[in-house]
């Protein structure tokens, strides 16, 4: 298949993609790394820690330059800039302190051509949509650190972004409002028709949400792996109840257990 | 009533005992009016010196150099510390510079200032500088430290060009740090203005106190002393209720 014929079909795609650190010492930190991901589809990527999951998400998204390789977004190259459509949820608290929710949020549209009735709609969406209305006058000091990164992605989610990266949004929140928080990811996903690549160490939370998993080796990353899940579109948080979600996640952590333990400097 | 008003309430009161404390001393005779006059007798003297125009170039003399040596030290001690953090190389070398820096007697160099520039305002404003910049400029750093990485690749994510970037993002999340050092250089360039024209300046409040003061005449000399505290006070207040109201947006509650 030729590249022009891959980045047609694929919304997002790496071919060869390598990433070294310069040293003092010089690391190797991924790759080489080819994927493609379907516009429109819920794409996870789980790896032991160190394996170079969030270098992976910043080539992606522009932040940084592959060493070597390509990266595509709607079939156009990245060249070590984010271009428009891409939005970035980051596992950090990334709210500003000294901004209200609703400013917070239409911080993603200051540099925008819009008018203000339109960034007021949007953002009115967004607040809404985040379930954060009755907290739209509130400071992020106010809220808890789930309402603060619903904050983070409905600040994301009014630029309308075709492709959505998130960075282990919900590493620092509690197994419940993970949950929680995975349903409202998939109910975004399903409503906005986006693109969804989500960085997690969480297999379950992988199982869950994505219609496909890349399981990624120890450092330098490369995929291993990669899982099918076979969920209907139309799903939630209960589906861990289901037989199937035991067997997925029985599976993630079998490709994966050997990588930790290298992680670890251990043998299997 | 709220903690806030709680904790002012006593405040004002620790403070009222104090005066009151004082007044009865020094109306009994315990406290030798030769010494310290009654703090009504101070309030008194400063209206009386205040309202009648004797002093009226002083005071704006006095506070036209404060005034500008806390401008200039807020711009020279931002930039300054804004350069320092941009070079591991240069924050190396003035890391201890900077924190033994206090340790320094600026007074002393007065007479060589006096020498170099003369008996005008431009010593005394130096002076100020001297005094005040350094503060600005660590607080501008541990402000500039203070700010999250993850802010900034948040600036490159949204494509904020760097002028966008530092006014968005930089300095709103440096703010905090940058008030504490801009509170500490308003207190520092009023100390070394007032105490500038008290070493050897001719003109200005802290030389009045000192003219009153080898004239032995306290009444003036506590007058004066009560109004440059009470312009202190006020000036920091401002700053601490601006500082209180951001502080607020920023906690919880």
């Amino acid at each position: 298949m030729s590249a022009a014929a891959v980045s047609e079909q694929s919304h997002v795609a790496l071919n060869g993609v390598v990433r070294h650190y310069d040293g003092p010492p010089a690391v190797h930190a991924l790759g080489p790394i080819d994927l493609e991901i379907g516009r429109g589809e819920f794409f996870s990527v789980v790896g032991p820690s160190g394996c170079g999951k969030s270098t992976l998400l910043d080539v992606l998204c522009g932040l940084a330059r592959p060493t070597s390789g390509s990266v595509r977004f709607e079939g156009r190259e990245l060249h070590g800039e984010v271009p428009d459509g891409i939005g970035v949820v980051f596992q950090e608290d990334s709210s500003m302190p000294w901004l209200s929710v609703r400013q917070n949020v239409a911080f993603g549209l200051r540099t925008s051509s819009l008018s203000e009735k339109e960034v007021a709609e949007r953002v009115d969406h967004a607040v809404s949509f985040m379930g954060l209305a009755q907290f739209a006058g509130h400071y992020p000091a106010q809220l808890s650190g789930g309402m603060r990164q619903r904050v983070c992605i409905a600040r994301t989610l009014v630029l309308r972004p075709r492709l959505i990266l998130l960075d282990e949004p919900f590493g620092a929140l509690d197994q419940q409002t993970r949950l929680l928080m995975g349903d409202e990811l998939l109910r975004l996903w399903r409503e906005t028709g986006a693109t969804v690549l989500l960085i997690t160490h969480a297999l379950d939370e992988a199982a869950m949400l994505s219609d496909r998993v890349g399981v990624m080796s120890a450092r330098p990353g490369r995929f291993i792996d990669m899982v099918e899940t076979g969920w209907p579109r139309d799903r939630d948080s209960r589906i861990v109840s289901d037989p199937k979600f035991g067997t997925l996640t029985a599976r993630l952590w079998s490709s994966l257990r050997e990588e930790s333990l290298k992680t670890m400097g251990r043998a299997a | 009533m709220t903690r806030r008003r709680a904790v002012l309430f006593v405040r004002i009161a620790v403070l009222a005992g104090l005066v009151a404390s004082l007044e009865i001393c020094c109306r009994t005779g315990i406290i030798d009016p030769l010494t310290i006059i009654p703090p009504s007798d101070m309030v008194a003297s400063m209206i009386d010196r205040v309202g009648s125009g004797e002093l009226d170039e002083s005071i704006v003399n006095t506070f036209s150099t404060i005034v500008l040596a806390f401008v200039l030290a807020v711009g020279c001690g931002t930039l300054a510390g804004a350069l320092v953090h941009r070079s591991s190389r240069l924050r190396d070398v003035a890391d201890p510079l900077l924190a033994s820096y206090y340790s320094v007697p600026t007074f002393i160099f007065y007479p060589l200032l006096v020498a170099l520039l003369g008996l005008g305002k431009a010593p005394l404003v130096v002076l100020g500088v001297l005094s005040a910049a350094p503060a600005v400029m660590i607080s501008t750093l541990s402000g500039l430290d203070s700010v999250s990485p993850v802010l900034l690749k948040l600036a490159r994510v949204h494509r904020l060009s760097p002028v966008r970037t530092l006014w968005w993002i930089v300095l709103p999340a440096a703010l905090p740090r940058l008030f504490s050092g801009f509170k500490l250089a308003l207190s520092y360039a009023l100390i070394g203005v007032i105490a500038g024209e008290f070493i050897l300046s001719g003109t200005g409040l802290g030389y009045a106190i000192s003219f009153a003061y080898q004239s032995f005449d306290n009444r003036a000399m506590y007058g004066l002393m009560l109004f440059v505290l009470l312009v202190a006070v006020i000036a920091n207040g401002i700053l601490y209720a601006w500082e209180g109201r951001l502080a607020r947006r920023r906690s919880a509650g």
